[in-house]
């Protein structure tokens, strides 16, 4: 594997989080967490639709005209969702019910409409491809985190095994009720930003107001 | 019946908090919020792109894309198109957003000055087709997905105004460097919405 590809694939993960540094694909990233087992089935979902979609990008970037790019983009990320969809509801029928509506919003998901503008556009299928992995798998990461910490200190389980007997099972922990509802999601997500940037000091927002958030108007990756 | 309407209002606005308690249009939300007046008019675009597509998308699903909706056409009894949805749906959407935009920016330059930057960025807003997928999830009515849309998006506005105001005053307090942009405004918005969670007790 040459530098390049290895860089591109890498990045994502921790240096240049999709999540943690590009602010994008949040609303998700906080909805579907308090399961272990949506987490994942969403982190594969957004795998599959945002390797799919960028690739069929790239390969049509050039041909593409680019007052119309967002509407066609737009089209390519919602049929492959539909396509993910279907296949949800055929083979794991309970979690896609739990899923809900967050498995349409993939395609207004920022992570999957801001790598198709910023990556695919420019770039080759294949590196686009790679790219495109190392983004869910970035996505994957925080999401694996917050759905690990809250389904373990909210219900006492992981996938659904229970590895710590609550009190009104005759067990001995005091389950965290905070942790299952929506406050828990916002307050993990800040702690893992604050892990990652004491880890790595050069991602961290020197003045206030200015920093990696975008401002209003610059198009790039704000959706 | 006004008093349902009112019910459903109050409920998307406090109780099912778009922002708060969905998690959705969180990008705009976290990325527009560094400023009250901003976020005032990406407050007020929201309320009026959502009031105006769900009643939209609600008309497409009920005569087009439900199961044996298409019964009105002769010969297509009991074909269900529901598998083109988010399509439809997000080219409804998309298409709205357009059209608003062309309309505000020839009727009214002053109105298009503040919310023009925020349309194209509206068409993606996760919180726009939220709202009509929980509408068709739950089978509102034309007027309850109007005052649905209407109250959602009055609720998303009240939510990032607020948090604007909260950010302006943070910007003189000193956060620990690695909070510091992001990092604490993920905990204020946690914050924010343990508070909204005071609503979800109610019954309406």
């Amino acid at each position: 594997m040459n530098k390049k590809v290895r860089q591109t694939l890498l990045d994502p993960l921790f240096d240049n989080n999709p999540i943690g540094l590009q602010v994008l694909g949040i609303c998700s990233a906080l909805a579907v967490t308090t399961k272990m087992e949506t987490a994942l089935v969403m982190s594969v979902a957004v795998t599959f639709v945002l390797a799919t979609s960028s690739t069929a990008v790239s390969v049509l970037r050039n041909r593409i005209p680019s007052s119309i790019r967002i509407i066609t983009q737009l089209t390519i990320i919602a049929s492959m969702v539909i396509v993910t969809d279907q296949i949800l509801r055929a083979y794991v029928y309970e979690i896609s019910l739990q899923l809900s509506v967050f498995v349409g919003l993939i395609i207004t998901n920022c992570i999957v409409m801001g790598r198709a503008e910023a990556f695919a556009m420019q770039n080759p299928p294949g590196l686009t491809f790679v790219d495109a992995v190392g983004n869910a798998a970035g996505y994957g990461i925080v999401l694996m985190f917050v759905g690990f910490l809250r389904e373990l200190l909210g219900t006492g389980r992981l996938f659904g095994v229970t590895l710590l007997t609550p009190v009104n099972e005759g067990g001995w922990y005091v389950p965290n009720g905070l942790m299952v509802l929506a406050p828990a999601a916002f307050l993990l997500i800040g702690c893992f930003i604050w892990i990652v940037r004491s880890w790595k000091p050069e991602q961290v927002e020197e003045e206030f107001h200015v920093g990696a958030l975008p401002e209003p108007g610059d198009e790039g990756h704000l959706r | 019946m006004l008093e349902h309407y009112l019910s459903l209002a109050t409920k998307a606005i406090f109780v099912e908090n778009m922002a708060l308690a969905f998690f959705l249009g969180m990008c705009s939300f976290l990325a527009i919020s560094r400023k009250v007046e901003t976020a005032f008019g990406m407050g007020l675009a929201v309320v009026f792109v959502l009031a105006v597509t769900c009643p939209l998308n609600q008309y497409l699903n009920d005569h087009f894309l439900e199961p044996d909706a298409l019964a009105w056409l002769p010969g297509a009894e009991g074909v269900d198109l529901s598998f083109l949805t988010f399509l439809v749906f997000i080219g409804t959407i998309a298409a709205t957003v357009q059209i608003v935009e062309m309309v505000i920016d020839r009727f009214s330059p002053g109105l298009y000055g503040s919310l023009g930057v925020f349309l194209p960025l509206i068409a993606v807003n996760c919180s726009i087709l939220g709202g009509s997928l929980f509408m068709a999830q739950r089978d509102y009515t034309l007027g309850e997905a109007t005052v649905f849309g209407a109250g959602s998006g009055a609720g998303f506005a009240l939510a990032i105004v607020a948090l604007a105001a909260i950010r302006e005053r943070l910007r003189y307090s000193n956060v620990p460097a690695p909070l510091r942009g992001l990092g604490i405004t993920f905990i204020v918005v946690g914050l924010m919405s343990l508070g909204f969670m005071s609503f979800s007790g109610i019954q309406l």
